[in-house]
């Protein structure tokens, strides 16, 4: 079997223009939703309390919203939670009160009208946990590009460095733009899905930047154009079927892996889909515009030895 | 060319056999047990302990599957729940005689069923994370300022009685917050109270400024000092809540420090977290009383008669009886340390107090007038009493510098310490984070991660299979000894997996196969431009070496990212990351390279590598 006939290297460089217009547009509504909608944290970033309760039948919400309403508790969300016997209330952290009660005091009330109900989980966090969470997640972030940047500028060069990075940073971007614009839960294995993804698609950028380097050596007489162009055809039947097995994967999670592990799978699907993207029709194309050239790759040593494959330089051999 | 010389399949074999040895263990499952351990510093689980529980078993009729005494608490393993209960029982039963003040923790819990052999090799099963096996989990922020206030507050009690003792007149001492500060009429005098400051509290830093009229000294307390007060702080709270834990009945509780402030508890298979939030914001009190000496109280001590009028009745920790006036001396509050150590004349094991400024001129006037006399030092928790130690007065006692010695072993003096110490919190502790998990909950989440990554894996494998033909089947191989050795490492390092763990693994697996994709597709493009079946296989391994490192040091780079500022879940997944990527390295690229070496290296003259469709120009 092979899904991937491809008679003649694909004209990717020429319609860069087109794709990043694309790029660039789905990544300015990706900012709007952020800005406009913002992300519906969890309450691991926003502090509070959040309960997991099961009925032994379908709860009716209604009243479980008038039960805790009745215990003075505001701005409370009430909603199912997987079945609908399963219930997920929401609590924001409660001021000038030990907040680490307030699950005791739902508990018994909603105990009070149907005995049988039982505690499933229960989750409080501080504020000042929530705030801790936040910024040690910017600097997850901030270590993760300033690392990768600083790999990829020794390995390849800067100019490799910047374009990966910009593609791979609309991606994160583009993923929390999602989670913005539907309200889906941003939470910590969401954080996690999302880094990874950074990890993960800037590896899409790196194969195609590992081909681009051999290329220069093999054909001596190309295009820098024609060298993208035909570096990414080389390599798109490998980035399908990668991103393709680790969809199945991702999808096995998504379906087998129950509620809590849904956003996380969601995360990573988004994310995916967007790292195929940005890597072949992003990546190369800044590359292409910061003026990447064969001087920058092989310096000053255009005649290669042959067979030294400890050298981490080394690559096609005609 | 495409042949491994025999010591790279030894390493292979070898790594093999040990992923298989320590994957093992997890595949046992668990088997109800019954664990005991200490509830207090001064009893110990020894081969005494386990005679008893022994003896008790036999009379009870229950045959234990195992019984281990390792790290301080005794394991005993059954093949039923319904004989768990039963040595419960019985075990408690021969243990703890009295429910009130038991010596012994006896818990139930789950014990894995591996063979003997397999964990005296120390191949254990996975631990799991409490959003697997349920539980309780607590974060507890010590209140730091508090520590320091109350150490600022007994040292400008001090610096008042010293100040006295030298004759430096001050016109006034307070404490403002960590400051403390001093007023003088004139300026030799601070002087003078500054060298004498300066002699006697080595942890304090002064500095002196005018103030109107006065002059105003102003001591902190310095840096090295205030990093040792709040050591000594949260390691007290940590050993208090160790204490309390135990009541709890819990096997295996986690106590642990996190960062300089806080400390993690985590109590698996507990539901009841009122309780448990309850024992942990207890205080206990610590007292002093003077014992009644007269006859009547030394023949009801001995008798269980009525103790005399204005006096109770309280029990040493040998089971000795004590009675102790009603009337307090000194409270816990006056106490600001406790260490065990030598006495300076005899060298004999002795426990020093340090009492603060108001603490010392109570003792004093109270050792002055009964020499002779025994004193005793009480524990109250939950409003019961316990003596911790009844020594006799020998002389006055000033200074606030109390010693306890005589009939003391090294081992008593440390605990009666550490008793001392740990009645009391040395701060305010608050929860800043809890999670409670259903035990229900846990085996679902357990059910749903394993089937997210068998099913991914069978959907990998079978797509490899199909797509690559036998290169595929090596590649699925590889992708099992992946998931092999990941699984030996974790049981290896003992790491903690939880549902977040379990995503991660079935993440890392999708990104492992990249790897042997690379490779595959590197082999088939060499084919297509016409090389030889042998060297597009070695072209094909060597190329994508280069491309895989790569992507695998930037995958690293997140993975690293999230272990060193992730906490709670983030955590969990990226230690499986990191190892995941580690392991697929090793298992995609060098396994992998092995197995086509072993199939194709041999032939001589190979005519077609079973790869797919190779479409060719």
């Amino acid at each position: 079997m092979e899904f991937f006939k491809i008679r003649k290297d694909i004209p990717f460089m020429k319609n860069a223009i087109a794709f990043n217009a694309v790029s660039f547009i789905t990544f300015v509504a990706a900012v709007f939703f952020l800005f406009s909608r913002g992300l519906h944290l969890s309450v691991e970033f926003t502090g509070g309390t959040l309960m997991e309760v099961s009925y032994a039948q379908a709860a009716e919400l209604n009243m479980v919203r008038a039960q805790i309403a009745k215990l003075g508790f505001n701005d409370v969300q009430v909603q199912n939670f997987g079945t609908a016997r399963d219930v997920m209330i929401r609590m924001p952290a409660a001021k000038g009160q030990s907040s680490a009660q307030q699950s005791e005091q739902v508990l018994a009330a909603l105990k009070e009208t149907d005995s049988s109900i039982q505690l499933r989980r229960t989750e409080f966090v501080g504020p000042q946990v929530g705030d801790e969470l936040a910024i040690d997640g910017l600097k997850a972030l901030a270590f993760v590009v300033v690392g990768i940047m600083i790999y990829l500028a020794i390995r390849f060069e800067w100019k490799f460095a910047v374009a990966a990075i910009i593609a791979n940073l609309h991606d994160v971007v583009i993923i929390l733009g999602f989670f913005a614009f539907f309200q889906w839960e941003f939470s910590l294995p969401v954080l996690a899905a999302v880094l990874a993804v950074l990890g993960y698609s800037v590896n899409e950028s790196v194969v195609i930047f590992d081909r681009i380097r051999e290329n220069f050596r093999r054909f001596r007489k190309m295009q820098t154009v024609e060298i993208i162009d035909n570096a990414i055809t080389a390599t798109i039947s490998r980035t399908i079927i990668t991103h393709g097995c680790t969809q199945l994967m991702v999808l096995s999670m998504l379906l087998f892996g129950g509620a809590t592990l849904h956003y996380f799978a969601l995360a990573l699907t988004i994310g995916i889909c967007f790292g195929i993207y940005s890597s072949v029709f992003v990546a190369a194309a800044i590359a292409m515009w910061l003026g990447i050239q064969r001087e920058d790759l092989i310096k000053g040593q255009v005649v290669k030895v042959e067979g030294d494959s400890d050298d981490p330089n080394s690559g096609a051999v005609v | 060319m495409n042949r491994y010389a025999i010591w790279k399949y030894v390493v292979l074999g070898i790594a093999l056999l040990l992923g298989a040895f320590y994957t093992l263990p997890n595949f046992y499952g668990e088997a109800p047990a019954v664990q005991i351990s200490a509830a207090k510093a001064t009893a110990k689980v020894d081969l005494g302990v386990q005679d008893r529980v022994e003896s008790a078993l036999k009379a009870a009729d229950l045959a234990p599957e195992l019984l281990a005494l390792e790290g301080g608490s005794l394991k005993v393993r059954f093949d039923s729940t319904d004989a768990q209960i039963k040595a419960k029982d019985a075990i408690q039963q021969a243990l703890v005689p009295d429910a009130n003040d038991p010596s012994y923790v006896v818990a139930l819990n789950l014990l894995a069923r591996s063979p003997a052999w397999l964990s005296a090799m120390h191949a254990a099963p996975m631990y799991l994370g409490l959003d697997l096996r349920g539980g309780v989990h607590f974060m507890l922020q010590v209140d730091m300022p508090a520590a320091l206030n109350k150490k600022a507050e007994s040292l400008a009690g001090d610096i008042r009685s010293t100040l006295r003792e030298k004759n430096v007149r001050h016109s006034g001492i307070s404490r403002d917050g960590q400051k403390i500060e001093v007023r003088f009429r004139d300026m030799p005098t601070l002087e003078a109270a500054q060298r004498v400051i300066q002699e006697q509290f080595a942890d304090l830093q002064m500095t002196a400024s005018p103030d109107g009229a006065e002059f105003k000294l102003i001591a902190t307390i310095n840096p090295v000092a205030s990093r040792r007060v709040q050591e000594q702080a949260i390691k007290q709270n940590i050993t208090t809540l160790h204490n309390r834990i135990n009541e709890l009945g819990v096997a295996e509780p986690v106590i642990q420090q996190q960062g300089t402030d806080r400390i993690v508890v985590q109590l698996p298979g507990v539901q009841d977290t009122a309780k448990a939030k309850d024992i942990l914001g207890r205080t206990a009190t610590l007292e002093i009383r003077m014992v009644d000496d007269s006859a009547e109280a030394r023949s009801a001590e001995n008798s269980n008669g009525v103790v005399p009028f204005g006096t109770e009745r309280f029990l040493e920790r040998n089971g000795q009886a004590v009675i102790v006036k009603k009337q307090v001396i000194l409270t816990g509050e006056n106490l600001t340390d406790a260490q065990p150590g030598f006495d300076t004349q005899n060298q004999e094991a002795a426990v020093h107090l340090t009492l603060d400024a108001k603490g010392a001129r109570i003792f004093k006037d109270v050792t002055r007038e009964s020499v002779g006399k025994r004193m005793a030092i009480l524990l109250f928790e939950k409003g019961k009493g316990e003596v911790v130690t009844a020594p006799v007065i020998r002389s006055e006692i000033g200074g606030g510098r109390v010693q306890i010695s005589g009939r003391m072993t090294t081992v008593e003096a440390n605990d009666t310490a550490l008793l001392l110490r740990a009645g009391s919190l040395a701060a305010p502790m608050e929860i800043i984070e809890e999670r409670t998990i259903g035990p229900s909950l846990g085996a679902e989440n357990i059910a749903k991660g394993f089937n997210s990554v068998t099913w991914g894996f069978v959907a990998v494998t079978a797509f490899m299979c199909v797509y690559y033909m036998l290169f595929g089947v090596i590649s699925s191989v590889a992708l099992a000894v992946n998931l092999l050795l990941l699984v030996a490492v974790l049981s290896m390092l003992q790491a903690t997996l939880t549902l977040p763990g379990m995503a991660a693994m079935a993440l890392v697996l999708g990104m492992a196969i990249d790897a042997n994709v690379l490779i595959n597709e590197r082999v088939r493009e060499e084919l297509r431009n016409g090389a030889a079946p042998q060297s597009a296989i070695h072209a094909g391994y060597d190329r994508a070496w280069a491309t895989i490192l790569d992507s695998n040091v930037t995958t690293l780079i997140a993975g690293l990212a999230l272990l060193a500022f992730g906490s709670g879940p983030v955590r969990g997944f990226a230690v499986v990351h990191c190892l995941g990527i580690l392991t697929s390295m090793f298992s995609a690229v060098f396994f992998s390279r092995g197995l086509v070496n072993l199939w194709y290296g041999r032939q001589k003259k190979l005519q077609s590598v079973s790869i797919g469709t190779v479409w060719r120009a």
